[in-house]
C-alpha cells in the first residue's frame, strides 16, 4: 500500500483533502466562538450560482474566472446577508436562510437552462466533488517527492489548496490576538479600540477563500462539516484556545486519512467492488468524532 | 400558455400539482412563522439535510423485502425517521454540551448528509442499477409526478394546514413566550413536539417537490417576508401563509409553463421577489418607507431651524436650509421673510419658548413616546390642553416683565 500505487493513487487526495480540512477548520475555531458557524454553509450554497455564471460568461470550465465568480458570489450574499439583518432588521439565521436558499435556487436554474451537457458541471459534481479523481499520474514512488519534474504533474488542486492554506495560517498566525479577542468579547475589543468590523470581515473573506478552494479539489460538503466538526469536537475537550485550534487541526487531518481508507478500501474488506464517495466519508468520520467528543469529552458543559 | 396554467386548465394531473404545491407553500409558510418566533429558522436546514440517509436507507430496506424500492410512503417515512433523529441530535447537542444552537446544526446537517452521500453512492454501485431517481430528492420535481404521489403531498399538506389552523393559538403562545404558556396551564412540551413535527412533516413532503435544499427556503422566506407588513404574529401568521401559498401557486404555474425547467427554484425565487416588495414596500419597515420618513424628518428639522434663525434674525448659511425655507414660500429669494415666513417663524419661536419653559419647570410624562425626539419640532398645541398652554403663556409673560 505504500509502495508506487500509494503515490499515484491515494498520495494526492490525502494530501489535498488534509490541507482543504485544515483550511477550513482553522477559521472554523473562531467562527463558532462567534456562533457564525452556519456562514460556512451559506457560503457553500452560494458558490454554485458564482461557478454557472462564470462558466456562462466564458464558456469553458477554467479554473481561475470560476474563482473569481465563486469569490464575488461569496462576497454579494456576505453583503445581502447584512442588508437584510440591518436594513430590514431581521434576525442573522433567517436574513441567512433567505439570501443563500435563493442565491442556490438561481444557481440551479441558470444550470438547467444552460447547456452543460459537454462538461463536467452539476449539481451533484458539486456537492460531493471528486476526490478520487486527483491522481498523480507520473509518480515512481517516494523518491518522485523530490523530483521536480515529478512533481510538475502534481494534480493543480494541490498547489491551489496548498497555497490558500498558507494564506489563511499565515492570517491565523500574525492575528491570533485580535482574533481571539473577537471571538470571546468583541463588545470588550471594541472598547479597546479595535476595529472589529474589519477583523470580523477579513475572518469571514477567508473563509470564503478557504470555502472556494477546498469545494474547487473536494466538493461542498467536506467544506460544511470540516467548518464546524472538528472546532466543535476540540471545544468539548479542552478550554484553551491555542490547545483547541491544535485539536481541530489533528481531527480534521485524521478523519481525513480514517474516511479516505474507509472509503477506499472498507467496502473491499466486506467483499464489495465498487468504493464509496471518500468525500461523504471524511466528513461522516468527523462528524462521529463530534459524537464521540459530546458523550466523553473533558469539557462538554460550559462550566467544567 | 401561461394564462391557462394560472387557471388551471392544463389537464387534471397539473391541476392537482398545483393545487398540491400551493398548499404545501401555504404549509411551509405558517410552520415557518413559529420558527421565525422562536428564532429557530435554520432548524429546518438541518431537518432537511438530515432526510437524506432515512431516504436512501428506506430504499435499501424496500429492495431488501423485494419491494420496488420507489414507494413514496416508504422513502417519506424513512425520511421523516431520520430527520427527527437529527433533530433529536441538535437538540441533544445544545442542550448537553456548551456548543451553541448554530454549531449544532451545522454538525448535524454536515454528519448526516455526508452519511446520505455515502449510502447513495453505495446503492450507486449495486447492480439494481436504476436507484430510484433518489437523485431527484436533492433539487425536487414536479414534472414526472405520479398521480399517486401527487395525492398523497396534497393529502398530507392539508392535513397539515389544517392542525396549523386549529392550534395556532397555542402554538404561537408557545412560540412566544413559553414560560408564560407554562404558566397559564399549557403543556409546553407537547405543543412544542406537534411544532416541530409539523415543520417536519412539511419538510419532507416539500422535499419531494422542491428538493432538500430548497424546501429551507418555503420555511423562512415567506416568513421575514411577511414580519416586515405587521408587528402583530397573528397578522405575521396570515401573510406568511398567503405568500407561501401564492409562491407555490405562481411557480406551479410558471413551471407548468416551462417544463423543461425544475420547480423547486422556479418556486424559491417567486417567494423572493414577493420579499425584495416587501422589503422595499411595506409601510413602517420597508426601505421606502424609512427612506421617506428620513427625508421628511430631515426637511422638518432644516425648516424649524431657519425658521427659528428668521424669527431671531439670525442670517441662514446652510444652502439647503435656505431652499426648503424658499420653496415653501417662507423667504424670497434674496433671503428677506415673506409675510407668511415672518408668521410662521413667531409661532416656531414662541412653540420653541413654550417647550424649553415646560422642560424646565413643569416636565411631565406627557412626552414619553416622544423623549427621543426633538421637542420643537413638535407642536405644542398637539400635546398639551389649552389650560395648561395658558398656564405657561402667563409663566412665560411674567417672567418677560419681571
Amino acid at each position: 500500500m505504500m509502495g508506487q500505487e500509494f503515490f499515484v493513487l491515494s498520495f494526492p487526495p490525502l494530501v489535498i483533502g488534509i490541507f482543504a480540512s485544515i483550511a477550513c477548520a482553522l477559521p472554523g475555531n473562531f467562527l463558532i466562538l462567534r456562533k457564525q458557524a452556519l456562514i460556512g454553509d451559506a457560503l457553500s450554497h452560494v458558490v454554485l450560482p458564482g461557478i454557472v455564471v462564470a462558466f456562462v460568461i466564458t464558456g469553458a470550465i477554467t479554473t481561475w474566472p470560476m474563482m473569481l465568480g465563486a469569490l464575488s458570489a461569496a462576497f454579494l450574499a456576505i453583503a445581502l446577508i447584512q442588508a437584510v439583518q440591518r436594513i430590514g432588521r431581521i434576525e442573522q439565521g433567517a436574513a441567512m436562510g433567505v439570501v443563500f436558499t435563493t442565491m442556490f435556487a438561481l444557481g440551479v436554474l441558470l444550470l438547467e437552462m444552460t447547456d452543460t451537457s459537454k462538461v463536467h458541471l452539476d449539481v451533484e459534481h458539486a456537492l460531493y466533488g471528486s476526490l478520487e479523481s486527483l491522481i498523480w499520474i507520473d509518480s515512481y514512488g517516494w523518491q518522485s517527492l523530490l523530483s521536480i519534474e515529478d512533481l510538475s504533474y502534481m494534480p493543480v488542486e494541490l498547489w491551489r489548496m496548498v497555497g490558500v492554506c498558507s494564506v489563511i495560517v499565515i492570517f491565523v498566525v500574525l492575528f491570533w490576538r485580535p482574533l481571539t479577542l473577537i471571538s470571546f468579547d468583541e463588545g470588550f475589543a471594541r472598547t479597546q479600540g479595535m476595529r472589529t468590523n474589519v477583523m470580523s470581515t477579513l475572518l469571514i473573506g477567508l473563509s470564503a477563500l478557504a470555502a472556494i478552494a477546498a469545494f474547487d479539489a473536494v466538493g461542498s460538503i467536506i467544506v460544511i462539516a470540516m467548518f464546524i466538526c472538528p472546532p466543535a469536537t476540540a471545544r468539548l475537550m479542552t478550554n484553551s484556545l491555542e490547545r483547541q485550534v491544535w485539536l481541530s487541526l489533528v481531527i480534521a487531518s485524521v478523519s481525513t486519512v480514517i474516511g479516505y481508507y474507509l472509503a477506499a478500501y472498507g467496502p473491499l474488506v466486506v467483499g464489495f467492488e465498487e468504493s464509496l464517495s471518500a468525500a461523504g466519508m471524511i466528513a461522516t468520520v468527523s462528524g462521529v468524532f463530534l459524537a464521540l467528543a459530546a458523550l466523553f469529552g473533558s469539557h462538554r458543559k460550559s462550566n467544567s | 400558455m401561461l394564462w391557462q396554467s394560472l387557471t388551471l386548465q392544463l389537464g387534471y394531473n397539473a391541476t392537482l400539482v398545483s393545487f398540491g404545491v400551493t398548499l404545501l407553500g401555504i404549509a411551509a409558510g405558517l410552520a415557518g412563522t413559529y420558527l421565525y418566533l422562536r428564532k429557530n429558522s435554520l432548524v429546518s436546514d438541518a431537518i432537511s439535510h438530515a432526510t437524506l440517509p432515512g431516504l436512501v436507507i428506506a430504499f435499501l430496506v424496500m429492495v431488501a423485502f423485494g419491494g420496488d424500492g420507489r414507494l413514496l410512503v416508504g422513502l417519506l417515512t424513512g425520511a421523516t425517521l431520520s430527520a427527527a433523529l437529527g433533530l433529536y441530535c441538535v437538540s441533544l447537542l445544545t442542550r448537553k454540551t456548551r456548543l451553541s444552537q448554530d454549531a449544532a446544526i451545522g454538525a448535524v446537517l454536515s454528519t448526516f448528509f455526508s452519511f446520505g452521500v455515502v449510502l447513495l453512492t453505495f446503492i450507486q454501485a449495486l447492480p439494481i442499477g436504476h436507484q430510484a431517481g433518489l437523485q431527484n430528492f436533492l433539487l425536487g420535481s414536479t414534472a414526472g409526478m405520479l398521480w399517486n404521489d401527487a395525492m398523497v403531498i396534497t393529502g398530507l399538506a392539508l392535513a397539515v394546514t389544517l392542525v396549523l389552523i386549529v392550534f395556532r393559538r397555542p402554538m404561537r403562545l408557545v412560540a412566544f413566550d413559553a414560560s408564560y404558556a407554562q404558566a397559564l396551564g399549557y403543556r409546553v412540551g407537547a405543543i412544542d413536539a406537534v411544532i416541530l413535527g409539523v415543520t417536519l412533516t412539511v419538510t419532507v413532503i416539500g422535499m419531494s417537490v422542491v428538493g432538500l435544499i430548497l424546501i429551507v427556503a418555503l420555511l423562512i422566506i415567506p416568513t421575514v417576508a411577511a414580519r416586515f407588513w405587521s408587528e402583530k404574529s397573528d397578522v405575521i401568521f396570515t401573510l406568511s401563509g398567503i405568500f407561501g401559498g401564492a409562491s407555490g401557486y405562481i411557480g406551479a404555474a410558471l413551471s407548468g409553463f416551462a417544463p423543461n425547467l425544475p420547480a423547486g427554484p422556479i418556486i424559491v425565487l417567486v417567494a423572493f421577489v414577493i420579499f425584495v416588495i416587501s422589503f422595499l414596500l411595506a409601510p413602517e419597515r420597508g426601505v421606502l418607507a424609512a427612506t421617506l420618513r428620513f427625508w421628511s424628518f430631515q426637511t422638518r428639522v432644516h425648516l424649524t431651524q431657519g425658521l427659528l434663525a428668521l424669527a431671531q434674525d439670525r442670517p441662514i448659511y446652510e444652502p439647503k436650509t435656505r431652499r426648503l425655507l424658499q420653496r415653501s414660500g417662507y423667504i424670497r429669494a434674496d433671503g428677506v421673510a415673506t409675510d407668511d415666513g415672518r408668521e410662521q417663524a413667531f409661532k416656531t419661536l414662541q412653540n420653541e419658548r413654550r417647550w424649553s419653559f415646560w422642560k424646565q419647570h413643569l416636565e411631565g410624562d406627557v412626552l414619553s413616546a416622544d423623549t427621543s425626539m426633538v421637542h420643537s419640532l413638535i407642536d405644542i398645541e398637539s400635546r398639551l390642553t389649552a389650560d395648561q398652554i395658558a398656564e405657561i403663556d402667563n409663566a412665560l409673560l411674567n417672567e418677560a416683565t419681571s
